[in-house]
């Protein structure tokens, strides 16, 4: 990565040939946009998963189309460590452009593996050089000139695996894999990769200590990013209308939801069970869903910042109106426009608030690639039990990134349709208040339009409006309906996904986190506990509203550190709503907010200087 | 004494025509509104249309607030400021097999909503659109709306100057398979457009001039009564036949254009301007164009296409309501699951 200034990460220490590092290393690999280096570095990662060893893959790209310098880092990690590293140790320099400032941003002991003519040994003598002539091995295995771009990237694959001792057949399944119903293609690429591992074994003598070998660790598990696992989740929902408008990181999303509704929701007649509208914008988007939810469908939209500060104006009328629909919000680095391309948890604030007036929404906080299904399908039941737009929020590096998980369940529960009465039902109770609290749960019975039965209508309204949903400018009839919005976002606590509790010894210190920072968290916490000898409890946050457990951790630790990624402190700000006053002066704030996924080593400083260690 | 009520009449579903009334109007007496309030009434109870049937759709502004004061016994969605294209397609997704009506006001749809209304003639959705259009904001008290017209005085004495944006125009081109323009004042023409409406599959996009009383209803005004009775230029005479209707309507032929609706409808368009063809689009785009030179108000169907595929059409979605699929259609089996996980593994 072109930052050359990041020091070596304590963890490290000096590297040399002669012990070996197993298991224990990121490999960066430097490419251009639109180069095709994505299908290589899945196969890598594939790879490294394929022999049993915990890996996770991070892609940092350019808000760009093609040309500017993107970055994939791949952390092997025997101890399952799946979190961004601060270094890599394994640079495969394929973009002259920054190759210099990729040099010179490896420890001390790492590897170069590189063009040839780029001659980056001249920057560093403490770093093992291979120098690879890549344009005349590629050349060799493809005599396309055309595709030599592209093939090239494969021919790397192989001098890592060579170099690495990954083992060749389980890379050969991995291209196959990726190539799945293409046999010509397989064989162009998995002759690039042998021509690569050749050419390692052929000319360099190992000299550094970096080795992959065989573990036991992955079997079972599943690789996938965040964004397809949200779609997998929202289709598992029975989702119906997907209303959307194209935004970084978020369009994988709707793209992963479209190709499975494609895949299974299609009758035997060929008739779609759904909706999928690329709408004009975001305004459109949430319009749609909102109409839709209203009309009784499962819908769904999903963008990223920008598009949720577009959505503002409905979210509103959502929780006034009391419509059901989801929105996933796959956060990038804001404000404005930002950086499209880099991730922040920063919209939870806004999001938790969004719109004017009184508004208060329900918020899920996925925390893995996991979480993304389980929750994604459990916002479409919460939206309707509750009545509300139900917001997800993900974010680039959990949405884009490949994440090694356990597979996912089905769904325990049918589907929860919440409170719609049928004709009969209201021929019975002969009429209904749209918004009277009939249950004492804060939550009014609604019907769908096309009921029939002469006393089925009511009339929506985002203005001032009584039990019976009669247009009011009464004091007394406005209030009651707030009030009652107050219940029902009270008695959400109750419904919405609990917090996990991650560690929970007797120490005095915890700490309180959600969503992709629970990756680097973990990690941190061993180190705290090697470094320091520290030991501190962590419960992860799941939901907006909080639900009570989260109360009573914060009362039983003195200190209470709350980690996120985004420079206000956020989910801290939000806490201090929620909390009594004298808990408020326990909450203490470590933040990461440069676009980078957060890491073990940052949070662990952070903590050591904050606790005077 | 009350002795014995009459029996009310009632239309072929058996319903009076009470069914389709709905609250009392709030806005001013007179208001060009009320009328359009009462024609709708009038051809959904003509027509026979069962008012469970149907979603009220509107967005903000005097004349969205109009959906409450007709067909109480409809479900009704009065969003936000210029949004109701996109709630009336999402509750069209979800119910394929409902009737929306869109009410819209000029500067609901032109001004502020402008963007969503363009995307919406595009769709070519199953509903009727209709701006009740006044020229000005009635409820913020009296600004020039983008339909008013150049030259058009305000009643503070200013001039508008910016040209207006034609609704129907802008339809034609888009992709709205039945466009036309009227006049709440004219009771008849009215009538008809809205029954064929009804009839039709497809985007409706009605443009209504509705005078507004308070704000812009003095000389000086394009869009008074007094304007209106005086400028109003029918380009056909619109007559429509319902399927379950069984008249003989004794017309020329040759002065006729009979368009076979949907439903087994017929529109009958008495041709007033010379051979006008409602079914040649840029020739109607054309026509509008040169009246807007002359200082013309056309009104009449200017475009009508009942063959070009619906939204829904296209998305080739199942005929029920996607809303109330059962779970059974909509949550794949466990192995669909099982597959995924294996081929992620």
């Amino acid at each position: 990565m072109a930052t050359g200034n990041l020091a070596l990460g304590q963890e490290q220490g000096t590297l040399s040939a002669r012990q070996r590092i197993v298991n224990d290393f990121s490999i960066i690999v430097a490419t251009v946009n639109g180069s095709g280096s994505q299908s290589a570095n899945s196969v890598l990662l594939k790879s490294v998963f394929g022999m049993g060893v915990p890996v996770s893959g991070k892609n940092l790209f350019p808000s760009n189309i093609a040309g500017l310098p993107t970055w994939y880092t791949i952390r092997a990690s025997k101890d399952g460590y799946v979190a961004r590293k601060r270094d890599s140790e394994v640079l495969v320099a394929l973009n002259p452009e920054t190759a210099r400032e990729d040099m010179l941003a490896l420890p001390t002991g790492g590897v170069a593996i590189y063009e040839e003519h780029l001659n980056l040994k001249q920057y560093r003598s403490d770093v093992v050089s291979y120098p690879v002539p890549f344009d005349k091995i590629t050349a060799a295995v493809c005599p396309e000139a055309k595709l030599r771009k592209l093939v090239k990237n494969m021919v790397y694959v192989g001098v890592v695996a060579q170099l690495l001792h990954l083992d060749l057949t389980v890379v050969e399944k991995g291209v196959h894999k990726q190539f799945a119903r293409k046999q010509k293609v397989f064989d162009l690429n998995f002759g690039a990769v042998k021509a690569g591992y050749d050419y390692a074994q052929n000319t360099f003598t190992k000299q550094d200590p970096f080795v992959i070998a065989p573990m036991n660790e992955t079997a079972g598990k599943i690789i996938i990013d965040g964004n397809a696992a949200c779609g997998m989740g929202a289709v598992f929902a029975g989702v119906t209308v997907v209303a959307w408008y194209p935004i970084t990181p978020s369009t994988s999303l709707v793209e992963a939801t479209t190709d499975l509704l494609k895949k299974f929701r299609v009758t035997p007649e060929g008739k779609a069970t759904f909706a999928v509208v690329q709408a004009e914008d975001e305004l459109a988007a949430i319009g749609m869903v909102l109409g839709a939810g209203w009309a009784g469908a499962r819908a769904m939209t999903s963008t990223s910042g920008p598009g949720i500060s577009l959505m503002s104006e409905f979210a509103g009328l959502g929780y006034y109106a009391e419509l059901p629909g989801v929105i996933f919000d796959v956060q990038r680095t804001g404000p404005s426009t930002g950086m499209p391309t880099r991730t922040q948890q920063s919209d939870l604030l806004s999001v938790a608030f969004l719109s004017h007036g009184d508004t208060r929404h329900v918020v899920l906080l996925p925390g893995s690639v996991k979480e993304c299904f389980e929750l994604s399908y459990a916002a479409f039941d919460l939206a309707e039990r509750l009545q509300t737009p139900v917001f997800v929020l993900s974010d680039l590096d959990l949405g884009m990134n490949n994440w090694m998980s356990e597979p996912f369940n089905y769904p325990d529960n049918p589907l929860d349709r919440g409170k719609v009465l049928t004709a009969e039902e209201l021929e019975r109770l002969g009429g209904f208040a749209r918004y009277r609290d009939a249950d004492g749960d804060g939550i009014g019975w609604r019907t769908l339009p096309g009921t029939n039965h002469p006393k089925a209508a009511y009339f929506t309204r985002g203005s001032g409006h009584n039990d019976a949903a009669g247009y009011t400018e009464k004091p007394d009839e406005y209030q009651a309906v707030m009030d009652r919005l107050a219940r029902k976002f009270e008695n959400a606590r109750k419904l919405v996904p609990a917090p996990v509790v991650v560690k929970d010894g007797t120490s005095k210190i915890g700490f309180l986190a959600f969503g992709s920072t629970d990756f680097a968290l973990r990690e941190s916490l061993d180190f705290i506990e090697k470094e320091y000898g520290k030991s501190a409890d962590y419960m992860r946050i799941r939901a907006y509203p909080f639900a009570h457990e989260i109360h009573d951790f914060v009362a039983s630790h003195e200190r209470v550190y709350v980690v996120e990624q985004n420079r206000d402190a956020q989910l801290l700000s939000l806490l201090k709503l929620d909390l009594p006053a004298d808990h408020v002066t326990r909450l203490r704030s470590i933040l990461n907010y440069n676009g980078l996924p957060i890491d073990a080593r940052t949070i662990a400083d952070e903590f050591a200087t904050k606790e005077g260690l | 004494m009350a002795t014995a009520t009459p029996t009310p009449k009632t239309n072929r579903i058996g319903l009076p025509v009470v069914e389709y009334r709905g609250g009392k109007s709030t806005l001013c007496a007179g208001c060009g509104h009320n009328a359009i309030s009462e024609r709708i009434i009038d051809a959904m109870f003509e027509m026979g249309v069962e008012p469970e049937r149907v979603m009220k759709m509107s967005g903000i502004g005097c004349s969205s607030k109009s959906p409450a004061y007709f067909m109480s016994r409809a479900h009704s969605f009065n969003s936000v400021h210029g949004r109701m294209p996109s709630v009336t397609t999402g509750a069209v997704l979800a119910n394929r097999t409902m009737m929306a009506l869109g009410v819209s006001g000029d500067g609901d749809t032109v001004s502020i909503g402008i963007g969503q209304f363009v995307h919406m003639m595009r769709r070519n959705l199953n509903m009727i659109y209709i701006i009740e259009d006044n020229g000005v904001y009635g409820l913020t008290k009296g600004q020039f709306s983008a339909t008013a017209d150049i030259g058009s005085k305000l009643k503070t004495g200013v001039i508008n100057e910016l040209p207006p944006i034609d609704t129907c125009a802008l339809a034609i081109q888009l992709g709205a398979t039945f466009v036309g323009r009227s006049f709440s004042g004219d009771k008849k023409q009215l009538l008809a457009m809205l029954k064929a409406a009804i009839a039709h599959r497809g985007t409706v996009m009605l443009d209504v001039i509705s005078p507004c009383v308070t704000f812009n209803d003095h000389e000086g005004s394009t869009k008074s009564y007094k304007f209106m009775q005086e400028n109003d230029e029918p380009i056909n005479e619109v007559g429509f036949i319902a399927s379950f209707e069984d008249i003989e309507v004794d017309y020329d032929s040759g002065q006729v254009y009979d368009v076979q609706m949907h439903d087994g409808s017929s529109l009958r368009l008495r041709k007033l301007h010379e051979n006008y063809d409602p079914t040649d689009k840029a020739n109607a785009v054309r026509t509008l164009m040169e009246a807007h030179e002359k200082d013309e108000i056309l009104t009449g169907v200017f475009y009508i296409d009942t063959q070009k595929p619906t939204f829904t059409d296209l998305l080739n979605i199942v005929d029920e309501p996607l809303a109330t699929l059962p779970e059974s259609l909509v949550r794949p089996p466990k192995s669909a699951l099982d597959s995924l996980m294996a081929n992620l593994q």
